[in-house]
């Protein structure tokens, strides 16, 4: 049995479904951005392998995933940040009690 | 052979890592399986042969991004309370389940156009003349360039001692 690309692509969609799972029913902050971590890993591993099997001498599909990787570093940064300055100001990062700006 | 035996064991090990990282109730073993998980997807990455993309997978994901978490997590003394779910739990995993359905379903049966061609290898020269040759993506590196700064200013300035 050899590999194809459908292999890459069902281990992507699971891995993007429990990321996505968590992301909706998690209370801790840091474990929900650590969730959609896990779904934009996934989504490289889909631009690689379509990369490697539908277009092997563009390599376009891992420059995308190279962007994927800045973008993903600048958001962890910054939700990290935003995390940490709500811990500072509630004592809290538990997402159903930050709801100050609900009206 | 050996990449098909190297893929499974990746695969399950990555999946049972990521399932760690939602359902494990210590919030630092759910960051420590959430690296586990990223390195899997490190050699996932080789057994396609993207060699610069899994050291790059390394060095940002395992090496930069991890560190960041596990600070978080030590800095808001959230280990002992564990991750519990919210109200929206059994609702948010009919969904997910059936958004994998859906996609699966989608995926095998969408015919691919498999290129027969054997991939580049190493792809290191390859990456970079893409990346900064005559009509490749530069606009996009400088932009990236711009958008990490940014991020950089706006983390120190959020995460400030006022």
């Amino acid at each position: 049995m050899t590999l194809s690309l459908e292999h890459y692509l069902v281990l992507s969609a699971v891995m993007f479904s429990i990321g996505l799972y968590g992301a909706l029913a998690k209370r801790n902050a840091v474990i929900i951005l650590m969730c959609i971590e896990l779904m934009l890993n996934a989504v490289n591993i889909t631009l690689v392998a379509f990369s490697r099997y539908v277009v092997p001498a563009l390599l376009t599909g891992q420059i995308f995933a190279i962007f994927v990787i800045v973008v993903a570093a600048a958001e962890v940064a910054v939700g990290l940040a935003i995390i940490l300055a709500i811990y500072r100001g509630l004592e809290d990062i538990d997402v159903t009690k930050i709801n100050l700006m609900k009206w | 052979m050996g990449v098909t035996i190297a893929f499974w064991i990746l695969a399950v090990v990555g999946v049972l890592a990521a399932l760690g990282v939602v359902f494990l109730r210590n919030v630092f073993r759910a960051a420590l399986s959430l690296i586990l998980c990223f390195l899997m997807v490190a050699g996932l990455y080789i057994t396609l042969s993207a060699d610069f993309l899994a050291a790059v997978q390394i060095l940002i994901y395992v090496g930069a991004i991890s560190v960041l978490i596990i600070l978080a997590i030590m800095m808001t003394r959230e280990v002992q309370r564990g991750s519990p779910p919210n109200k929206l739990q059994i609702p948010a995993f009919i969904v997910a389940l059936l958004f994998l359905e859906v996609l699966v379903l989608t995926l095998i049966n969408t015919p691919w156009q498999i290129a027969g061609t054997p991939p580049v290898s190493p792809t290191t020269a390859s990456l970079a003349t893409k990346l900064f040759g005559e009509g490749g993506f530069i606009l996009p590196v400088e932009i990236a360039a711009v958008l990490l700064l940014s991020a950089i200013l706006g983390a120190i300035v959020l995460a400030r001692e006022k």
